[in-house]
């Protein structure tokens, strides 16, 4: 069936997942329905002990069993040694037929390939997966569908009790001994424990490992005593230099520069740019200069921003510590001074739901100005795909690209042209992981394309003569008269993976790639 | 026949190696008015034979937009200077740099084998221009004669390094050095009428430094910067973007002294002050630097 | 043009491509390395035989490791490293004939 982005959605998978095709970004606006709670055990003995000597130990009183499901979050990055630990025993035990529902994997997690390959992890949930998962999973290797979520829709999945989680891992960089944590005081702070608070609040059970224990209570927690079954402590949570690293050094690549140039240029000649502006933006390079020019044109007009919001960085601390900020939203850290600038009071830590779930009362994206996104491919119904390499190989993560493109009044991609040979701005994206009408600028290298729904924006460019406009066919045609027509990759019939759009539908499925002889 | 190209607008010539995929395939990005694909220097001495290849279907296939394609070549003590001007002038280049100018004889010498490839490769003939770089005390004191011996060369360009060897010096970064050169090098271009480069600033971590240098030599009257990374490019832009309050004179001097002229009247003023004719040419001159900057839309 | 000695041409920088040609006597065997195989495989191969077909060579085993180059470098390079194995002297060369 074919859904809003003109993407062919297999019957069998709609029969088999029970969902639906992608109806466009609004169609669950205002549609009641029913939250899921979890089945808990409550405590109410005062001499029960909630510590357990090891991971086998917390999965043998938390009931593990064949078929289950288990969350993590990644607030650890590259760092994280949680889930391998915690899978290293799952598999041990002989469990079979594994659901990981993760906020996010990476690189760090390539131990699970053979754990995937033996039936011990038979789905996998996250909004996405890079290194030699991925690869896994485009090869086929994993027997169930994996499904990427955005982090707004990771929260939604769980809420509305689609992913049940039976047992949650909560890495904590501190514990008390009964599961008050903090994100921060330990020897692998992340900041924020943001993504795990809905496990926290709908797991059957919920797992606590530090490697740092410290006397109760751990206050104020950002996860409560009140949600946490067991707390296990170990030897290492994380790798601290691949959680939060020393805050990236500004880029002296001229191309990107040129990119963050642009993308300010939008950004102040839009006719959000006045005192009390919202925005929020990434960790890339370009996404680090232009907020560094961002900020030099906000003091040069004295123009403040009300909030910033997302996964943070020291520039945006930054702008908070001058007062050129009011209040900073965090979601994550990206790095030490985003990490350290916590102790700024009106640097708030905010949950994921409260971020981006789209089916709650209204999310924080929805109140977004401006954001600022990456993407590796964006085609010329301005879809984006954020997942699903050129070559058709699965190496990216929505994060939070659907959420915050949705909500913001004026959502820019900054994305190179090309990508070594790969044209990024191509006729059709490989897979749609950001649907187009949720994108309204594009900035390029060789030029800005606005989004035709968006004619105020485009008009508002136009006037103030700032930045090279093209259209986005432009922008495609150049490309290809570069490097030449892309052929299209070849992929084999059988879906390994979906991908769903903030409110569950399908918005498109990633297939077996085929092997290149 | 004189290429209308001679004259046009060059602020920057940024220097590339043509043996560098990643560096010639779209410079044009960065909005210099011309490159510089090099042959010469950036080029180890075992890939010359490679960067040749490089800059041909470099020159053949890929669509500079606009931007001025200038091609150093080897020295005229090398055995490879001939083939850099075959290769140069069979890909297309708008024009040739000869490195380490010294008498009006190593023009003429290049400029005969231009010629010569001209014919050989169809191109029509003066379509490509020469432009000499000065490295030596000697190409410094005989600028006057470089400059005035070809139609085709279309100005010169102070190559600091091996001239401050030269000068038994070394670069300071305040122009001492070069004080004696870009003056007697600008005067001469300006005698002979053709245009006049700076040399380039290396030290990438300095850009005051840079932005002072290129605010000195735009005063002293040079028509660009040679450039090593797209990072300057802006800065020398802006430099020579005329100002508001110039432009504005300008379109004055311009609109009273054809009124004026008009009506057989010979007395001008702008702004309630006296000018005469003389301001005409340099009225021209910020009309057209200010449209080539994008600040200009008026209809002169 | 006769492949004499192996020889090679080209980077493993971003947007090269590194080309080594041998001698052969099987005709051309084209041996392709890419990132991009799957998009510009097809187009990578066609290039490097035209060229090879434009300089005569009919016989040689053509390794190239690429790394998202153009189709201009890929042929400078291919060009490259057949006149070096050729031996011939790099002068008076055939631009816009056999080198187009």
């Amino acid at each position: 069936m074919i859904n809003a982005v003109g993407r062919d959605i297999p019957e069998e998978i709609l029969k088999a997942t029970g969902k639906e095709v992608f109806q466009g970004n609004n169609y669950k606006d205002g549609v009641r329905f029913t939250k899921v709670g979890p089945t808990i055990t409550p405590v109410m003995r005062n001499d029960h002990s909630k510590l357990v000597k090891d991971i086998h130990e917390a999965l043998v009183k938390c009931n593990a069993h064949d078929g289950m499901t288990v969350s993590f979050h990644h607030h650890f990055r590259e760092g994280d040694l949680i889930v391998n630990m915690v899978m290293e025993e799952i598999h041990k035990m002989g469990l079979k037929d594994i659901r990981i529902c993760a906020s996010s994997l990476g690189k760090a997690h390539n131990p699970l390939v053979p754990m995937i390959e033996d039936g011990t992890i038979t789905r996998i949930e996250s909004s996405g997966v890079r290194g030699k998962i991925g690869e896994a999973i485009s090869a086929g290797k994993l027997q169930g569908l994996a499904i990427m979520r955005s982090h707004g829709g990771r929260v939604r999945s769980i809420t509305t009790g689609e992913a049940h989680v039976d047992i949650a891992f909560i890495g904590a960089p501190t514990s008390d001994d009964y599961g008050n944590l903090r994100g921060i005081g330990g020897k692998a702070d992340c900041g924020v424990l943001s993504y795990a608070i809905v496990d926290g609040n709908h797991a059957d059970y919920c797992v606590a490992i530090t490697d740092c224990l410290v006397p109760y209570p751990n206050f104020p927690a950002h996860i409560s005593q009140t949600k946490v079954d067991y707390v296990c402590v170990v030897d290492e949570i994380g790798i601290p230099s691949k959680i939060a690293t020393g805050a990236a050094k500004p880029t002296t690549d001229q191309r990107k520069l040129l990119m963050a140039k642009y993308c300010t240029d939008v950004v102040v000649n839009t006719p959000w740019f006045k005192d009390g502006f919202s925005y929020q933006t990434g960790v890339g390079g370009a996404s680090i200069a232009s907020t560094k020019y961002l900020g030099e044109i906000m003091r040069e007009r004295n123009i403040k921003m009300g909030f910033g919001v997302g996964g943070l960085t020291k520039e945006m601390c930054k702008l908070l510590d001058e007062g050129m900020a009011r209040v900073m939203l965090d979601v994550q850290d990206f790095d030490l001074d985003a990490v350290h600038n916590l102790k700024n009071p009106n640097h708030h830590r905010i949950p994921a739901g409260v971020y981006a779930n789209p089916l709650n009362k209204g999310a924080v994206v929805n109140k977004l100005d401006y954001v600022v996104l990456a993407s590796l491919e964006v085609d010329v119904h301005f879809n984006c795909n954020v997942v699903v390499g050129s070559d058709g190989v699965i190496t990216g993560a929505q994060g939070g690209h659907p959420d915050t493109a949705q909500g913001a009044k004026c959502a820019i991609v900054i994305c190179p042209l090309l990508q070594g040979r790969i044209p990024a701005i191509c006729s059709e994206v490989t897979t749609v992981t950001t649907p187009g009408e949720s994108i309204d600028v594009v900035v390029t290298d060789y030029g800005v394309a606005v989004n035709p729904a968006r004619p105020d924006i485009l008009e508002a460019l136009k006037a103030a003569d700032c930045v090279p406009l093209k259209t986005i066919e432009e922008l495609r045609d150049i490309a290809y008269s570069i490097v030449g027509e892309p052929d299209p990759v070849e992929f084999e019939d059988r879906v390994v993976g979906i991908i769903e759009a903030r409110d569950g539908t399908i918005i498109d499925v990633v297939r077996k790639v085929k092997d290149v002889e | 026949m004189i290429n209308p190209n001679k004259t046009r607008l060059r602020r920057t010539m940024m220097f590339l190696n043509a043996q560098k995929p990643s560096l010639i395939k779209d410079p044009y990005i960065y909005q210099p008015d011309s490159i510089m694909l090099d042959l010469e220097d950036a080029v180890a001495e075992k890939e010359k034979d490679s960067a040749r290849y490089s800059l041909y279907h470099a020159l053949q296939e890929i669509n500079y937009r606009g931007v001025e394609r200038v091609v150093r070549i080897n020295g005229l003590d090398t055995d490879l200077w001939r083939e850099d001007i075959r290769c140069a002038v069979a890909g297309g280049c708008d024009s040739i740099r000869i490195p380490k100018t010294e008498y009006a004889k190593d023009v003429k010498i290049v400029e005969e084998a231009v010629i010569a490839a001209e014919k050989e490769f169809g191109r029509p003939e003066g379509s490509v221009l020469i432009m000499a770089a000065l490295e030596s005390a000697r190409g410094v004191m005989n600028a006057l004669e470089i400059c005035d011996c070809s139609e085709r060369l279309f100005g010169i360009a102070l190559s600091g390094g091996d001239y401050s060897k030269d000068l038994q010096t070394t670069i300071s970064g305040t122009g001492v050095e070069f004080m004696g050169a870009r003056q007697h090098m600008i005067i001469a271009a300006r005698a002979a009428k053709v245009q006049c480069f700076d040399t380039v600033w290396t030290n990438l971590d300095d850009m005051d430094g840079f932005r002072r240098e290129t605010e000195m030599i735009h005063s002293m009257g040079f028509d660009g910067k040679s450039i090593i990374n797209p990072r300057q490019i802006p800065i020398v832009h802006e430099i020579y973007t005329p100002k508001p309050k110039d432009v504005d004179f300008a379109e004055k001097v311009i609109r009273e002294i054809d009124e004026k002229k008009a009506l057989g009247i010979g007395v001008f003023t702008v702004n309630g002050k006296m000018i005469d004719i003389a301001f005409y040419d340099g009225a021209k001159r910020t009309i057209a630097l200010a449209k080539a900057s994008g600040v200009y839309k008026g209809d002169l | 043009m006769e492949i004499k000695k192996p020889a090679a041409a080209g980077t493993l920088e971003s947007s090269d491509c590194m080309v080594t040609v041998e001698p052969g006597e099987n005709g051309i065997e084209l041996d392709l390395e890419s990132a991009v195989i799957r998009q510009y495989g097809r187009q990578i191969r066609k290039v490097t035989l035209e060229t090879l077909e434009r300089l005569n060579v009919t016989n040689a085993y053509v390794h190239m490791v690429d790394k998202g180059a153009l189709d201009c470098t890929i042929k400078a390079r291919v060009e490259c490293a057949c006149y070096r194995a050729s031996g011939e002297k790099q002068e008076n060369l055939p631009w816009g004939g056999a080198i187009q």
